[in-house]
């Protein structure tokens, strides 16, 4: 019999198993195959803060989202057309977000008795008729992957692995995406252990062929090639792409990469992906704790680096102090906070947007320093080059605000050509900058920066440090008039940063009805709700922040436009409550903190709420 | 890359080019004029340029000791130095880097930094300035403060058991381990040139007197008069000999080290040498420091060879650069499955 292959623009998959049963490596190989298929794509994972949390629980259950369709896509997906459950906890935590009508594919063998029991099933779903209303295939995947690699000289623990490929396989068919990439990854992987990389290979054409063959498949779907703007592209993480930002930085400004860190979830990947850069002239330094980490990044920048600190909440709490310190001593350093859910340890491997106030705010005194917010996965690479770039030119630290689903999540990254990304303009003085009087160390350029004099230049010796200093002469003063001044150069010095923000683009309508205002990874969600609300005639628009310190300087004129703002926020009101300071107005808002990211119906419904 | 030697001669810096404008502000009679004093008498002599002297401090009195070097300086936070100092050194490991720390900021508030610092055997020189007190805020006890300490947060005398600082720092596995009395211009000047000299993380503890708020705290070893019964300045290979007529030594006894005359029944050939590569004759010298049964020991207690991290990482970046080729952008951009939109 023919199969039907049906044509349809979009569709969101989840993946979910046993923390052990190797999802995130399946969703990862799915998603590479259907960036190079071309399709636009978005990815989230969702996993559990225990490595190995006890098999078959509700605990345990691991996932990966991802969207893909032939027009732009803007966030990892609603609600999953498609679930993968590959044991009956999984089953059982994701069930509820699955389409009305969508399709389950579950690995039957996983649901014992046992098992059934400890995800709190009463009777085995795949056969009581509880799924009526979804299409079920079930499949006995742990049989079929034993029966297919019967010679194989894998033990049977190590062949029972395979079954997420046999899944996969299945998906590569339902989806008509290549297996050819995979097979070259598997190989590749596995190259000092070929029997595991052609069991695995074995394994994904078996669950291919199946979908091909067996009768219980009918249908297969094909999504066309996204309409992206030309060129070449890759998928990429947005902790990958904090750290490609980074090094691009670094290069155009012809400096050396100084990264000071203490491992932390949901940021170590920068540390990683830094570490393995020796050959670009990375030094990586893995401190003793986040402290030693941010401290060792000022020491780096003092003497010359672009200096770097990545973490998340609880780190970024250690490393207020120091904060301090790189502001009244107006040295340049990148902060990254991957943010995640808090307080304190809070959700590790959750997102929010909670740390906003503490980026703006959260230190001794008055203590300004600026803050950009990537929106999504290649965004963070922007936003990494502009942090470095600011920082340098303003002699000021910045903050970069990345979050968990950013910086696990990913999508494609349009690659750029590295000779026509901008050089970054750096000038340290030299013995000629010695005036009659010596060197002047907190002299000001026209933006109020200080010169970056670094030791070892013959002449300039001087003396900074976290005592308030002299303007100009950098003596240490505890004079009043020259704190007050200080104090408003600093502030200054931040708020001369809005001239390089660009004008504010709106998506939609420059004036109207509604303007929803977001800041950071919120984007995605806002975009598809207001897209699909102006689909229904809504006077609705986009306004997305990228500096969330200093705002944009066209930010009052652009609201003015709109009779009603609402702020949708991963967190409790915290941009809310800033832009209510800034424009004397009031603000609609929704807010979640469950440590997902919002849905865009969620948004949407909250449009239709205030406009209907 | 580790510092560039220059020719002394050719450098030709003296006392007067280490010495700012500025005027000192410690309590006239503290401890730290004199440390600081041999200090700019001692670096000019190192065949280090002077722009590429690096001093990074905490906080506390001893802290402020960079302002009063012309050199380059950092003034941090309480207990940072060594952190910050670290980054310094491995942005440009051509920097003859100092830290000057105090024993509430290195070893309470900045104690995890201080044991990393040595462990890590990053190439600098980190100065303690012990006077068991907490001096910039007026006088609390510190975690050098003897059991019993009169203080004005510990009334009726601490109960709290102290740090031997150098104990700590071998216990840490630092690789040069130097101990000075603020009095001693001599002892300080050789800690000084022997930490600048080494390569891997230095650490000298000097005793210092707080004239204010601890005066007297080493007064058997800093009183001239009865110092030489009470101090042991040990030398690389030679017997540990002390006294006033140099009459005393160090013998081992049941496992421990034990004072006898010189003389009729034990001549020099019985006494302990010191060995600065033996981390057991360190050991050693540093359980004398608390008992009372025993002379205070000083001088460079430990000096062994071993990587530093800063060498190691230049290595590392070369070995790996020589292996994969010096990245490019292009090359990092294209590392993943790349597709093309046309
Ligand atoms: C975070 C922080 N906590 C507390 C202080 C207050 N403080 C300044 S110096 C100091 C102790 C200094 O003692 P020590 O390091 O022994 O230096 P000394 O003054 O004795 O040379 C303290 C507690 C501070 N500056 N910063
Ligand atoms: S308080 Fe003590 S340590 Fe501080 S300057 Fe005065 S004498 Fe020196
Ligand atoms: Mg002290």
């Amino acid at each position: 019999m023919a199969k039907k292959v049906i044509s349809i623009n979009e569709a969101t998959i989840r993946f979910a198993g046993d923390s052990g049963d190797g999802m995130q490596l399946t969703g990862t190989r799915f998603t590479e195959a259907t960036a190079i298929v071309g399709n636009d794509l978005k990815t989230i994972p969702n996993y559990p803060s225990e490595i190995r949390a006890p098999l078959g629980t509700l605990a345990g259950v691991s996932a990966f989202q991802l969207m893909f369709g032939s027009q732009r896509v803007f966030t990892p997906g609603d609600l999953p057309d498609t679930l993968v459950a590959m044991n009956p906890a999984a089953l059982k935590v994701h069930l509820r977000d699955l389409k009305k009508g969508g399709t389950i594919l579950a690995n039957s063998n996983a649901f014992t008795t046992k098992n059934l029991k400890m995800a709190g099933w009463e009777t085995n779903p795949l056969e009581d008729g509880s799924l009526e209303g979804f299409t079920v295939f079930s499949i006995e995947m742990s049989r079929l992957v034993k029966i297919a690699l019967e010679s194989s000289d894998l033990t049977s623990k190590g062949i029972e692995r395979t079954k997420n490929m046999f899944a996969l396989g299945v998906l590569f068919w339902m989806y008509n995406r290549p297996i050819e990439p995979t097979e070259e990854w598997l190989r590749k992987k596995f190259e000092s252990n070929p029997s595991i990389a052609e069991a695995n290979i074995t394994a994904m054409k078996t669950g291919f062929n199946y979908g091909e063959t067996t009768e219980i498949f009918t249908t297969s779907y094909a999504v066309e090639k996204a309409d992206l703007p030309k060129g070449k592209y890759r998928n990429i993480t947005g902790n990958v792409a904090v750290a490609y930002g980074l090094v691009t930085a670094a290069e155009k400004a012809g400096k050396e990469l100084f990264l000071g860190s203490y491992p932390i979830t949901p940021a170590s990947e920068i540390l990683h992906t830094l570490s393995s850069l020796r050959n670009h002239g990375v030094k990586t330094f893995q401190a003793e704790d986040e402290i030693a980490g941010i401290a060792s990044a000022i020491g780096a920048s003092y003497a010359g680096d672009l200096a770097v600190t990545t973490t998340s909440g609880p780190g970024m709490a250690l490393k207020t102090e120091a904060i301090g310190l790189a502001i009244i001593t107006e040295l340049p350093l990148v902060i990254v906070n991957v943010q995640r859910g808090g307080p304190s340890t809070g959700m590790p491997t959750k997102m929010e947007q909670s740390d906003l106030l503490q980026a703006v705010h959260g230190r001794n005194s008055d203590a300004q320093i600026p803050v950009i917010a990537a929106k999504d996965p290649a965004d963070c690479f922007e936003c990494a080059f502009e942090a470095a770039r600011v920082a340098m030119k303003y002699m000021t630290p910045v903050i970069l605000l990345s979050d968990g689903y950013l910086g696990q999540g990913s999508g494609p990254w349009q690659i750029p050509d590295p000779k026509k990304l901008p050089k970054i303009e750096v000038n340290h003085p030299d013995s000629s900058d010695r005036g009659e009087d010596g060197f002047m160390p907190y002299s000001r350029d026209e933006n109020e920066a200080r010169p970056w004099a670094i030791p070892g230049t013959e002449g300039l010796e001087h003396r900074i440090g976290g005592l308030e200093k002299e303007n100009i002469t950098g003596m240490v003063s505890q004079d009043p008039d020259n704190h007050q001044l200080m104090t408003d150069i600093r502030a200054r010095k931040v708020e001369n940063i809005k001239q390089e923000i660009p004008p504010s683009e709106i998506h939609g309508d420059s004036k109207g009805k509604l303007l929803v205002v977001g800041w950071g990874s919120t984007h995605g969600a806002i975009h598809v709700a207001i897209d699909r609300a102006r689909a229904k005639g809504l006077s609705v628009s986009q306004l997305h922040l990228r500096w969330v310190s200093p705002f944009p300087s066209d930010i009052k004129a652009i609201c003015d436009e709109f009779d009603e703002i609402l702020i949708p926020e991963v967190n409790s009101g915290q941009l809310a409550m800033l832009l209510k300071g800034e424009l004397a107005r009031e603000i609609h808002q929704l807010n979640i903190v469950r440590g997902e990211p919002f849905r865009a119906s969620e948004i949407e419904e909250k449009i239709n709420e205030i406009l209907g | 890359m580790s510092e560039t030697k220059v020719d002394i001669q050719d450098l030709n810096l003296t006392r007067k080019d280490f010495v700012p404008g500025n005027e000192v502000r410690w309590c006239p009679g503290c401890g730290d004029y004199s440390v600081l004093a041999n200090m700019q008498k001692t670096l000019p002599v190192m065949g280090v340029k002077k722009e590429n002297y690096a001093f990074v401090s905490g906080i506390g009195c001893s802290s402020r000791f960079p302002y009063y070097m012309d050199t380059y300086g950092f003034h941090s936070i309480h207990g940072r130095a060594p952190a910050i100092a670290s980054g310094v050194k491995l942005a440009n490991p051509e920097l003859a880097v100092w830290v000057i720390t105090g024993d509430g900021d290195g070893f309470s508030i900045g104690g995890n930094h201080m044991i990393h610092a040595l462990r890590r055997n990053i190439d600098m020189n980190i100065m303690l300035f012990n006077n068991r007190i907490y001096g910039l805020t007026k006088g609390q006890y510190s975690p050098t403060s003897l059991l019993g300490a009169k203080t004005k947060s510990s009334p009726f005398g601490s109960i709290d058991r102290p740090f031997n600082p150098s104990a700590v720092a071998l216990g840490a596995n630092a690789t040069f381990i130097s101990r000075a009395l603020d009095v001693d211009a001599k002892g300080l000047q050789e800690s000084i040139k022997r930490a600048q000299r080494h390569k891997g993380a230095a650490f000298i503890e000097v005793y210092q007197n707080c004239i204010i708020f601890n005066d007297g705290e080493f007064a058997d070893v800093e009183n001239k008069s009865t110092r030489p019964d009470n101090a042991l300045f040990v030398v690389h290979g030679e017997p540990m000999i002390f006294g006033k007529e140099q009459d005393k030594g160090i013998i081992m006894k049941d496992n421990h080290p034990k004072v006898v005359h010189l003389g009729q029944e034990w001549s020099e050939e019985d006494l302990l040498v010191h060995d600065e590569t033996n981390p057991i004759i360190t050991n050693l010298l540093l359980e004398m420091t608390f008992d009372h049964n025993n002379p205070t020991p000083f001088g460079v207690l430990r000096a062994v060879d071993a990587p530093s991290y800063d060498d190691m990482m230049v290595e590392q970046i070369k070995e790996v650069t020589k292996v994969k080729g010096k990245g490019t952008l292009e090359d990092l951009f294209y590392s993943g499955d790349v597709w093309e939109v046309k």
